[in-house]
């Protein structure tokens, strides 16, 4: 078995998965089980990936064997997915995530009726991010986004109460937006260069002048995938929405949605296919400077745990955009181990928002309180997350924003130094409150007899803190290289730096 | 007749779908106006495609058609994918229009104000 064969199978395994889920739903058993397995595979093909992958290699599979007209035409016929560094550090990120929330989900989704129906959702979620992610073509990619995006809006809804169909309509309406948006730019890019592969564009792109049109393009696209990555000032559904799914849910959309559908294609759009042009780097910084510091301040005053999550992931895609924003290779390793580990504590918070909300029944900070003896494993992964998306030495989110901060000094640009410490200083000073008001002071009456939550639940937290407390060890020189190392060498190229 | 009329009245509608969009309070309006919209685009799609007098993108034996003349047929294709996944989130929207209908009683969007801040 060739590697090329197996890149189609990231969509294929999820996407089966789900079909078969809906089949099979009567069987008891059965939709945990698979949707369990179709994650895991899609996760061990993914570390696979990483053991493979060279530097600077590229995995191309053409769909339907629409293979050699490139010889022939000059251009490429046919869908190409194109797997290079950055696409499999994203695969094992969004992969991992999905692996860990569909075990959590197994005790978590009893709370609900129609598990099934969860579980085929959720596959055909991760089969639309995994489709966005290897894709090496425009249209194929608005494709994906769809998929993934319709999956999102009907699990949003999933409690269907007051909240959530509301949060849901509120979501879908501006996503529709964002996919018109998307699909507009695609069309003025296929009438401009007569081809949809990513690739060809560039080429295209490179050796003709079309500045008037190409400034259009990337309005579109700004908007469009700003919407879906949900930076400042495309923002507003995110707390609403974020927080209306289940907790599972959450973790996921937080945790890798809004990175594989807005980070994720805002940086493969802008850095591969328009080489990252000058004006749009200084877009990026001040559209991540002040979605970070907005975000933050707006986080302080939530009462409702998941919602001041919700917009703690706005302040940390900040972070991220801001990082890519930079562009010089220390920027760009940034923003990438940021990603990577803003995926890990924001799930992981959101698990924990999730098993609080199962044990006591409230997501109200104020009702809760002393829960840390009642509950410790929680406890003390909130803690550990905390910490990480805080930036305390030596937890994981401290490298990947002392890393940022750096790769802004060394390009003069103090502002915006100063402006990621102060969000961190405001990120620490609202989990000192989280940890305050739920876990420590005296407990309440009512709370006196609530138990851990089961161990389906509390495997992947663990995981997840261990990985929040040794992230660091991702930028020692031999782990680096064969991990972030591969993607850093993607995007660098791709800018031509 | 201006050649880029179709193109602006192709915006024009676009614009009515977003103006919908952002000033009916009604979830229905709503939803027609995320309908405009797509097909905007969608009629845009087509038009790029256009070409005055051009032919099918077959080669015939009985005559001669060069390729110059013939039309492109991928923008096509690809509208028809794009009027399908337009279908499913339209058919959703309408679902979650009626489960709100049936929690609020109304089809007002102001009046559904669980979430603030």
């Amino acid at each position: 078995m060739t590697i090329e064969s197996i890149v189609p199978l990231f969509v294929a395994i999820p996407l089966a998965g789900a079909f078969l889920i809906t089949l099979l739903k009567r069987i008891k058993g059965i939709p945990d089980t698979l949707g369990v397995l179709a994650s895991a595979s899609a996760f061990a093909l993914s570390i696979m990936f990483v053991l493979k992958m060279e530097m600077g290699q590229r995995v191309i599979c053409n769909v339907g064997n629409w293979g050699g007209f490139q010889e022939v035409l000059g251009r490429i016929v046919g869908i190409q997915l194109v797997v290079d560094g950055f696409t499999v550090f994203m695969l094992v990120t969004v992969n991992l995530i999905a692996f860990l929330v569909a075990v959590y989900s197994m005790s978590y989704m009893t709370r609900y009726t129609e598990k099934w129906q969860f579980y085929s959702l959720f596959l055909l979620m991760l089969a639309g991010m995994n489709g966005v992610l290897i894709t090496g073509d425009m249209f194929n990619l608005f494709v994906f986004v769809e998929i993934a995006s319709l999956a999102s809006y009907a699990l949003v809804a999933f409690g269907t109460g007051k909240k959530e169909l509301e949060a849901s309509f509120k979501y879908a309406v501006m996503g529709g937006v964002a996919s018109l948006l998307i699909l507009m730019g695609v069309i003025f890019l296929y009438s401009n260069t007569g081809t949809l592969n990513m690739e060809d564009m560039t080429r295209i792109l490179g050796s003709s002048e079309n500045p008037v049109l190409i400034y259009l393009v990337f309005a579109l696209f700004l908007a469009g995938f700003g919407l879906k990555a949900a930076i400042f000032p495309f923002h507003a559904w995110l707390p609403d929405a974020h927080p209306s799914a289940p907790a599972p849910i959450s973790a996921m959309l937080s945790g890798v949605l809004i990175k594989a559908l807005g980070v994720y294609t805002l940086v493969r759009v802008f850095y591969c296919v328009f080489g990252f042009p000058e004006k749009v780097s200084s877009i990026f910084m001040t559209l991540g400077a002040l979605s970070m510091i907005i975000a933050v301040i707006l986080a302080l005053k939530q009462w409702d745990m998941k919602r001041l999550l919700a917009y703690h992931s706005i302040s940390q895609i900040g972070y991220i955009i801001l990082g890519f924003g930079i562009g010089s290779p220390l920027g760009i390793l940034g923003g990438l181990l940021h990603l990577f580990n803003h995926s890990i504590f924001k799930s992981l918070l959101f698990l924990d928002a999730g098993s609080l909300e199962y044990a006591t029944g409230t997501r109200n900070l104020k009702e809760m309180g002393g829960l840390s003896k009642r509950m410790p494993v929680t406890s003390w992964t909130t803690l550990a997350a905390s910490m990480s998306i805080a930036g305390v030495p030596p937890f994981a989110g401290f490298w990947s924003k002392l890393i940022i901060i750096l790769a802004c000094i060394q390009m003069g640009l103090w502002f915006y130094a100063i402006i990621a410490v102060l969000a961190s200083i405001l990120t620490l000073a609202s989990f000192m409150k989280v940890t305050r008001y739920a876990f420590l002071g005296e407990i309440r009456n009512k709370l006196r007899n609530i138990l851990e939550v089961p161990a389906p639940m509390l495997i992947p937290m663990i995981i997840l803190a261990i990985i929040c407390i040794i992230g660091g060890v991702l930028l020692i020189p031999g782990v680096r290289q064969g991990f972030l190392g591969l993607a850093v060498e993607a995007l660098s190229r791709a800018r031509g730096v | 007749m201006n050649a880029y009329l179709p193109y602006v009245f192709c915006m024009i509608l676009f614009c009515i779908g977003i103006y919908a969009i952002l000033s009916k309070r009604n979830i229905i309006k709503i939803i027609l106006g995320v309908v405009i919209a797509e097909y905007a685009v969608n009629l845009f799609f087509v038009l790029v495609a256009y070409k005055a007098g051009g032919r099918a993108a077959i080669f015939s034996e009985t005559e001669v058609i060069l390729p110059e003349s013939m039309v492109d047929p991928l923008p096509h294709a690809l509208v028809l994918t794009s009027i399908v996944i337009g279908l499913a989130t339209t058919a959703f929207l309408i679902a979650l229009a009626i489960r709100l209908y049936g929690k609020y009683g109304t089809f007002d969007i102001t009046r559904m104000r669980e979430l603030r801040g």
